[in-house]
């Protein structure tokens, strides 16, 4: 084990693992925490705890990680390189391992100009891959950037996320390659929609080596309802929502479209279940943590391993 | 080239008003190139805010002149006849052009009628891009000559976002993707392999975020 985390045991040990997300509050609200989290409890092996998604202020998710962690959760801290440079970066890792946080997700960010800051100056000091370097090399090697060594490393279990579905299509394995190169433990991908151009991306992720050095978790977002699958589809970037699904969501009455969407997600993690190489699912159930439990019971996935 | 592009007149003129002569100073270099700041714009300036002045029954002196460079000092001096007869010089020169009126001139008031935007190419008469933000460590040997620096809206250094759809950036459809730039170029060129090695923090201590830079060369001093 490189590190105290549950969710690296929980892979390790061969298990298929659950991760759902949190988004904290736009707010200073703890009970909010504390009210999404308990549908989670116990029933996942990691929450992952959103940095300003989308671009939008919320409670910072170091600060929400701490509360999750003092809950009973154990939290994949998401940290965006949009909004921080180098020095905020590596001294809220540091941080963030005093607090007893063990996992962090490593990414880019949307752009800004989809929050409700565009006038902010974007920062994008690093990128994705170079903080999972960093991160690497804060642990492993004990140094932060330019060398300087570091008394108390702070031993995170190291994440990314990749998207299968974004272009240019044949780059997305080169890219996830890269990251492998550069560090990293386990994948959270994009919410699948697309099955069969997942599977061409496990399946060249398989051929190339990397699964064997990367746990990929597969990335669920139940719609709620023909009107998000279609903002989906249309709005939000780097999302690929097939046509025959909205269909079939419009095929339903509304008052039931929301248990198809569920049964969709049912379906679609059965699927990636069956998939070479996936070694978890990441639920994102956007503003429906509840929900979780119930897709989870429903997918077999309810009984959480003791590690 | 430095792009810049004009201001409202009713912002040039909240800068203004409170001055009586105005002398209006264009450059015919680079903003000339693009269409905002030289002769011609400058003639065109002067007479649109002779014409709104008229409007509200008031005549200030407006004088104006155009510099082959509003930059470079030998140019600059060329005009230091009519400064005197001017409380204020309205500057359709870049910022450099703007801070460099302000140095030699340093008991003048000097306002800016451009706003400048970047430094870019001009992809055909009417169309300027934005291709370099002068970060001073040019990286484009390595990146097949498109500026991930500029031309992706993150910066990014290792290959594109997860937002890249159909060669279109994330932020705007009307945005190409810079790494898809990359990447085609690089492909056409048979040099993808460049992509495969791990970039490293950048140094931004040479960009602008070192400081003011200023380059030095005693071989050029006179
Ligand atoms: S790498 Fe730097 S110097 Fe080169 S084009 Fe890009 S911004 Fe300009
Ligand atoms: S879509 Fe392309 S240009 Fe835009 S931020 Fe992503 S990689 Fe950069």
């Amino acid at each position: 084990m490189k590190t105290e985390s549950r969710l690296e045991k929980v892979l390790k040990s061969g298990h298929f693992a659950v991760t759902a997300e949190c988004g904290p509050p736009k707010g200073a609200d703890a009970a909010v925490l504390e009210e999404k989290g308990k549908f989670l409890l116990g029933r996942v092996d990691a929450v992952n705890v959103t940095d300003n998604q989308t671009a939008i202020v919320r409670m910072s998710s170091l600060a929400a990680s701490t509360i999750l962690k003092g809950l009973g959760h154990e939290p994949v801290l998401q940290m965006v390189t949009r909004d921080r440079n180098r020095i905020a970066l590596q001294s809220d890792l540091f941080g963030a391992y005093a607090l007893g946080i063990r996992n962090v997700l490593c990414l880019t960010g949307d752009h800004h100009c989809f929050g409700n800051q565009k006038e902010a100056v974007g920062v994008f000091d690093l990128d994705s891959i170079q903080l999972v370097h960093t991160v690497r090399s804060m642990r492993d090697k004990g140094q932060i950037i330019g060398g300087e060594p570091i008394q108390v490393p702070p031993k995170m279990f190291i994440g990314a996320a990749e998207n299968p579905f974004a272009d240019p299509v044949g780059w997305r394995v080169v890219r996830l390659a890269k990251k492998v190169e550069a560090g990293v433990d386990f994948i959270q991908t994009q919410c699948i929609y697309n099955l069969d151009r997942f599977a061409e991306f496990m399946r060249q992720a398989v051929d190339m080596g990397l699964t064997e050095k990367v746990s990929i978790l597969a990335g669920i977002t139940p719609l709620k309802g023909v009107g998000m699958a279609r903002y989906m589809a249309n709005k939000v970037a780097g999302m690929d929502v097939p046509e025959d699904l909205i269909k079939r969501l419009s095929g339903v009455p509304k008052e039931k479209q929301a248990d198809e969407g569920i049964k969709i997600a049912v379906e679609t993690i059965r699927k990636v279940r069956e998939i070479k190489g996936v070694a978890g699912v990441h639920l994102m159930a956007i503003e429906w943590e509840h929900k979780v439990p119930e897709i989870l019971k429903a997918a077999g996935l309810d009984k959480r391993p003791e590690v | 080239m430095i792009v810049a592009e004009l201001k409202e007149i009713p912002e040039i003129r909240k800068m203004i008003d409170r001055y009586s002569s105005i002398l209006v100073v264009g450059c015919d270099s680079c903003v000339a190139e693009c269409a905002a700041g030289g002769q011609r714009e400058t003639m065109l300036l002067a007479a649109a805010l002779r014409l709104s002045y008229a409007k509200d029954n008031l005549n200030p002196v407006i004088t104006d002149t155009c510099l082959d460079r509003q930059c470079v000092d030998d140019f600059i001096d060329r005009i230091a006849n009519l400064v005197p007869d001017h409380e204020v010089m309205l500057s359709l020169g870049c910022g450099a052009g703007v801070q460099a009126l302000a140095r030699v001139y340093q008991d003048k008031p000097i306002i800016p009628a451009l706003d400048t935007l970047f430094i870019g190419e001009t992809e055909m008469r009417g169309v300027w891009q934005e291709n370099c933000l002068g970060c001073g460590k040019c990286k484009l040997g390595h990146f097949g000559a498109v500026c991930p620096v500029t031309r992706c809206s993150k910066k990014l250094m290792n290959g594109p976002c997860g937002g890249s759809k159909d060669g279109r950036c994330e932020v705007r459809p009307d945005i190409p993707c810079g790494w898809d730039m990359i990447i085609k170029r690089l492909d056409t060129l048979g040099e993808l392999d460049r992509l495969n090695e791990f970039v490293p923090p950048v140094d931004w201590s040479t960009s602008h975020s070192g400081g003011p830079r200023r380059v030095i060369r005693e071989d050029q001093k006179p």
